[in-house]
């Protein structure tokens, strides 16, 4: 079985955000493989060890990211591809173009991936790249076995757990519960560091980068308000009604 | 978190790959150990499976060849996470008697086994009520009686005894009276504690500041094979004296990672805690002992590093810089501790803070492996050519 994880590297969920000038402050700044993104590679993983699987991580960049694709590939992962081509920056639309080349490059069994990533959090380029592909999609799954060409999945669904059976080839995006990320072992780092990663640019994958450029653009950057103390209104219960409804329209202007 | 010297790529790696097992392991964790005296078997178990305690073992032997350097900054991020770096430290090398004197068939037999955890090798028994910092004084004694050796005698202070596998041992072969130097009829013996007979070795343990596992230990005609010998009959301190060196940088990252948890822990809570209506930082008494041992601990890191260095390139003035290292590491991390108990004030006496079990801990780095004025008779006799002052 041959597996594709899609992966991105993001701040570590630990790291304060700052903006310098509108623009995020990226220097000095932890960076880990996306939390989702563990779930996929420890799953792919997981079924490398229990029924064999020739296991591929995939970055669409920076060049940063390589570090991220050397952890999994020192938890496990066999070969790892860095997209290192800045002219293939880009949204959503974009970058899960690029991947769905990656992936037309070999034919994968199973493509996971985090069904969202921790700093954006658009959760598109899972479906994005299962729709170009032409494949079916599963996302936030939390539980999956597979047996020959079928692949079992649960997911939560308002409290409920759903199971969906699918042929393979599938994309199956991963949600918090799938299973325990392992952390790298001294042998696997080292290896890691010996690991030659493959670099591939537009130009390898026959993209035409014009075609491909984003469809939304960021206009500004903003920090969330600070949250200021709750306030407690007093008084009979008619009172305070009357005193939230002037608060409502007086003070939030928002009724 | 206080930043600190740039490190290579790998050197961080090592940090991330050791604070990853860390954070499995909260200070409530090390809290139960310490308070209930258990031996933190999990922690350990994890650290092994993970390769960080064959770190130094090379890699024919299924180790990962790492050197000394690499082996403080893994003890230092596990001190740094608030854990207990003692409880591993020995793993790491004791081996190192065995790897540099041992024969061929001894390293095959154990040295992978030890790599991989399976093994423990966490016991390293010289210390006896009148033989410590003056080892040739021992009188645990081994006699040859064909193929055996037979062992008499008792040892003290003896760490992890009742969770290791195997123990090295020094005991004379020679009595002290009867060698031309004092240094020699000293043997080295590499003991299978698993299959050692019936009440051959009484273990009582001794109960310390520091919880854990220690011991005092009696052998009574404790039979080993004659294979159990590391190197030539009589020249046993002299196998041990590298693992000494050893020791001392393992023991200073050790004290180094305690360092950076007091300050880390000072500086968040001495923020955060306000009192007449201001952070106590504020205040130049709790803000500057804090900035002091910060500069204390880059300081002795500086040259931590630098006789790790020397040591991994088998300069032979490792020793002395590795000395002053253990010296310098372990009175800066104390002062932190010191500043940190401080800060927090009334609240470091509550256990649930863990600053007081860090600070047993600390403190306990000035006396052991070796006494700090040990180093300063060294320092002087050894490098400045004073005379001997003991």
């Amino acid at each position: 079985m041959k597996i594709l994880v899609l992966m991105k590297q993001t701040f570590d969920t630990e790291e304060e955000i700052f903006l310098v000038d509108g623009k995020l402050k990226e220097s000095g700044v932890k960076y880990v493989i996306n939390p989702y993104d563990e779930y996929a590679v420890e799953q792919a993983i997981l079924l490398k060890e229990q029924q064999g699987a020739e296991v591929t991580v995939v970055s669409a960049g920076p060049a940063r990211a390589e570090e991220a694709l050397r952890t999994a590939v020192a938890v496990g992962a066999d070969n790892a591809i860095l997209i290192d081509d800045e002219s293939l920056n880009g949204d959503e639309y974009t970058i899960s173009k690029v991947l769905a080349a990656i992936a037309q490059k070999e034919s994968y069994d199973l493509i996971l991936a985090g069904h969202m990533s921790v700093d954006d959090g658009a959760a598109q380029i899972g479906p994005r790249v299962a729709e170009l592909l032409g494949i079916p999609h599963i996302s936030t799954i939390t539980g999956l076995t597979i047996d020959g060409q079928t692949a079992r999945a649960e997911k939560d669904v308002e409290g409920d757990l759903e199971t969906i059976e699918v042929q393979l080839p599938a994309l199956l995006t991963a949600q918090q519960g799938l299973n325990e990320p392992r952390y790298p072992t001294l042998p696997g780092i080292m290896k890691a560091k010996k690991k030659p990663i493959e670099r591939v640019t537009a130009a390898d994958l026959g993209i035409d980068v014009a075609a491909i450029g984003s469809k939304t653009e960021t206009l500004t950057l903003n920090l969330p308000q600070k949250k200021s103390g709750g306030r407690i209104l007093e008084g009979e219960l008619h009172e305070q009604t009357a005193e939230l409804v002037n608060l409502l329209r007086n003070e939030a202007k928002v009724v | 978190m206080v930043t600190t010297t740039s490190y290579s790529d790998f050197q961080q790696d090592i940090r991330n790959g050791v604070r990853e097992v860390c954070a499995r392991f909260d200070l409530e964790y090390w809290r139960k150990s310490h308070e209930e005296n258990l031996y933190p078997t999990e922690f350990v178990k994890a650290m092994s499976d993970a390769g960080w305690l064959g770190a130094l073992i090379p890699e024919e032997y299924g180790g990962s060849g790492l050197g000394f350097t690499e082996g403080a900054i893994i003890l230092e991020e596990v001190n740094r996470s608030g854990g207990n770096a003692n409880q591993v430290h020995a793993q790491m090398y004791t081996m190192g008697a065995l790897l540099r004197h041992g024969s061929e068939e001894q390293k095959q037999k154990y040295l992978p086994e030890i790599a991989s955890g399976n093994l423990r090798l966490q016991t390293f028994a010289v210390t006896e009520p009148d033989a410590g910092t003056d080892t040739t004084k021992l009188t645990t004694f081994a006699v040859k009686k064909g193929d055996k050796y037979i062992i008499n005698g008792q040892k003290i202070f003896i760490s992890r005894f009742n969770n290791t596998d195997l123990m090295l041992l020094l005991a004379r072969t020679t009595p002290l009276d009867q060698v031309k130097k004092k240094t020699h009829g000293i043997s080295l013996f590499l003991i299978d504690t698993r299959e050692v007979g019936e009440g051959m070795i009484e273990a009582t343990k001794i109960p310390t500041m520091l919880g854990g596992d220690t011991n005092q230990l009696f052998f009574s005609d404790l039979e080993v094979p004659e294979s159990a010998l590391i190197g030539e009959e009589g020249r046993g301190l002299y196998c041990v004296m590298d693992g000494m060196v050893a020791e001392r940088l393992l023991v200073s990252g050790s004290a180094l990672g305690n360092g950076k948890w007091f300050v880390d822990q000072a500086v968040k809570y001495g923020n955060e805690r306000v009192v007449f209506d201001r952070p106590i930082t504020q205040n130049q008494g709790v803000q500057f002992p804090i900035a002091q041992a910060y500069m204390e601990l880059r300081a002795a890191e500086a040259l931590m590093y630098e006789a790790a260095a020397k040591f991994d390139a088998q300069d032979p003035s490792a020793g002395a810089d590795a000395n002053m290292a253990k010296y310098l590491c372990s009175d800066a991390a104390y002062h932190a501790a010191e500043a940190c108990m401080q800060t927090f004030g009334g609240y470091a006496a509550a256990n649930e803070y863990h600053v007081n079990r860090k600070w047993m801990q600390a403190r306990m780095m000035k006396i052991a492996p070796i006494s700090s004025n040990l180093i300063l008779s060294y320092v002087g006799q050894h490098v400045l050519k004073m005379p001997r002052s003991y």
